[in-house]
């Protein structure tokens, strides 16, 4: 079973200003699989992760060097950056919706697209909230304020907010690292049942997290990646020393 | 013990400098309602003047005994709402470019600008209407006369938008990062990020700012009186009439004005006081009724 390539990093350079947080990453990650990044804090996951949506360019002093191949294009050359973003979605650790009610953060991406068709919008809506399984808990609240949800439904309002793009590809930095355990069952459960139309790559420090739900991991330290492998390959026979001394917990 | 005591003592003689300070503000504040109203209805309670000819007329002359303030309170609302409806979105995207848009180079450049323009004497913006926005108004008017309700708006305008630029770039700086992360994130561009989110989620503060704005505009004097026209009758009719609004009509008459005369200044004060209290509640309210939804 050959998967296809979605994105394929190529001695990916970073650097913030003169210090470089990123050296000569190489990654090749498929589609529709759940591919995980660890490893210690600073080490550059966030940075990679949001380069794959060129979030990045909202800082000024990142530059970039080296390739990302996307779809066959090289995301860091002179691409449509919005198109982009369309199509690599992304979840940020705190969650984020905007001070609008649960129906126009869902339905801000499309609009912004120039989806005006209220009754389109309306199933988009519904089932975005479906896919995110928020839909039972807000369907009679769909016009109150976001604000006023939990953090775990705040976070699957974000999911269901990058849903609505119907997009190829979800980044997750570490979404779950502000919930209880049964919200973030909740989310990792979605997880598992959103791979089988996406391409999801989610950023955590929580080893058996990426262990329940990523097929393939990729190990990272002072911005290089140590070791990336399937995920049980990774847990059980790791090839290198210092991700065997990280995920048993005996990393300095 | 002694000593024990003396400290104490001390405590409570430093707290009560405090509160001796913070009711300066409030007593302030009482005396200066107290004066107002106390003066300002003096002539409607004695029944030396009548409530309702004030209220209604639209002539002022002392001479013939003639206080009708109906046409300067219209005035006073047209030039409010001229200035709001001009200052109000070019502060506003000002604030916008500054916060957002502009470099940190220009930005900084265009923010000291507006802080000097903020500490600009009033009087300076009446002699400049005077001998600028005035003359040129005459040359476009229909009825050969500069001084005029465009004039006012239009010194208005400018008047209010340090006010209004700086309150609304603070709050549109304090809109968190992660709102802009998020909608970029979504595919937004850079304007409908500022549109749709970061201007919604600022709105509270940029509505503080447009209060103060109106605020100003309702009590400025000095340099209104310069470019009004003051002329003594008559509701405004268009944007070329001459206006007097309630403030200048008190500062141009209270130095000399004697008995019922100045009694009667005093209530345009009460008028005035009322006014801005009911725009300040109102306003106030909407603002929280459109966020709590
Ligand atoms: N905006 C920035 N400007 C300068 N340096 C930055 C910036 N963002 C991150 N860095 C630096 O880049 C390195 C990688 O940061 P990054 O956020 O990618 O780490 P991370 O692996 O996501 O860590 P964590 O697990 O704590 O989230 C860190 O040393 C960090 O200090
Ligand atoms: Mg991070």
């Amino acid at each position: 079973m050959n998967k296809k390539i979605k994105f394929n990093a190529k001695n990916l350079d970073l650097y913030y200003g003169d210090f470089q947080a990123l050296k000569s990453i190489n990654l090749e990650i498929c589609e529709k699989e759940v591919t995980a990044f660890i490893g210690p804090s600073g080490c550059g996951k966030s940075t990679f992760l949001r380069c794959l949506n060129r979030m990045n360019d909202l800082i000024d002093s990142v530059k970039i060097e080296g390739e990302i191949i996307f779809e066959g294009q090289d995301i860091n050359g002179d691409i449509d950056v919005i198109n982009l973003r369309t199509r690599v979605g992304m979840v940020f650790q705190k969650p984020n919706p905007f001070p609008m009610s649960i129906y126009e953060n869902i339905a801000y991406g499309p609009k912004c697209q120039g989806v005006k068709d209220k009754t389109q919008l309306d199933t988009l809506v519904k089932e975005s909230l479906v896919k995110a399984a928020l839909w039972e808990e807000v369907k009679d609240r769909l016009n109150k304020s976001a604000l006023g949800l939990s953090g775990g439904q705040q976070q699957r309002l974000c999911i269901a907010r990058a849903i609505a793009m119907q997009p190829e590809v979800i980044l997750m930095d570490e979404p779950t690292s502000a919930l209880d355990p049964i919200a973030t069952a909740k989310i990792e459960d979605l997880m598992s049942k959103l791979k089988k139309d996406y391409t999801i790559i989610i950023v955590t420090h929580s080893m058996q997290q990426a262990g329940r739900i990523s097929d393939k991991t990729a190990f990272f330290l002072m911005g290089e990646v140590v070791e990336f492998n399937e995920t049980p390959v990774i847990f059980t026979n790791p090839a290198d020393k210092r991700t065997e001394d990280y995920i048993t917990g005996r990393f300095g | 013990m002694e000593a024990i005591k003396r400290k104490k003592l001390k405590e409570k003689i430093v707290e009560n400098i405090f509160l001796i300070c913070a009711c300066v503000a409030v007593i302030s504040l009482l005396a200066i309602t107290f004066f107002v109203f106390y003066n300002g209805l003096k002539p409607f309670v004695s029944n030396s003047y009548s409530l309702w000819s004030f209220l209604t007329g639209v002539e002022w002359r002392p001479g013939s005994n003639l206080y009708g303030i109906l046409y300067m309170f219209v005035g006073s609302i047209f030039a409010t709402l001229g200035a709001i409806l001009i200052g109000v979105p070019v502060a506003i995207l000002t604030a916008v470019f500054i916060a957002e848009l502009a470099g940190s180079k220009v930005g900084k450049l265009i923010r000291f600008a507006v802080e000097l323009l903020a500490g600009i004497p009033s009087v300076l913006y009446g002699v400049f209407g005077l001998g600028i926005i005035v003359p040129y108004v005459l040359k476009i008017s229909p009825m050969a006369q500069g001084e005029s309700l465009l004039a006012t708006i239009l010194v208005l305008a400018i008047m209010i938008l340090p006010t209004v630029i700086s309150i609304s770039e603070t709050s549109l700086s304090t809109v968190p990062m992660e709102y802009r992360e998020g909608s970029y994130a979504l595919g937004a561009s850079k304007i409908q990020t500022i549109f749709r989110v970061v201007i919604p989620a600022a709105r509270s503060g940029i509505m503080t700012g447009v209060i103060l704005g109106i605020g100003r505009a309702i009590g400025e004097t000095m340099a209104v009186m310069l470019v009004c026209g003051n002329p003594i009758a008559g509701i405004p009719t268009s944007i070329f009439s001459q206006i007097r609004p309630l403030t200048t009509n008190i500062a141009l008459e209270m130095g000399y004005a004697a008995g019922v005369h100045q009694e009667l200044l005093y209530s345009t004060g009460v008028v005035l006081f009322i006014f801005i209290m009911i725009i300040n509640f109102t306003v106030n309210k909407l603002v929280k009724a459109k966020v709590g939804s």
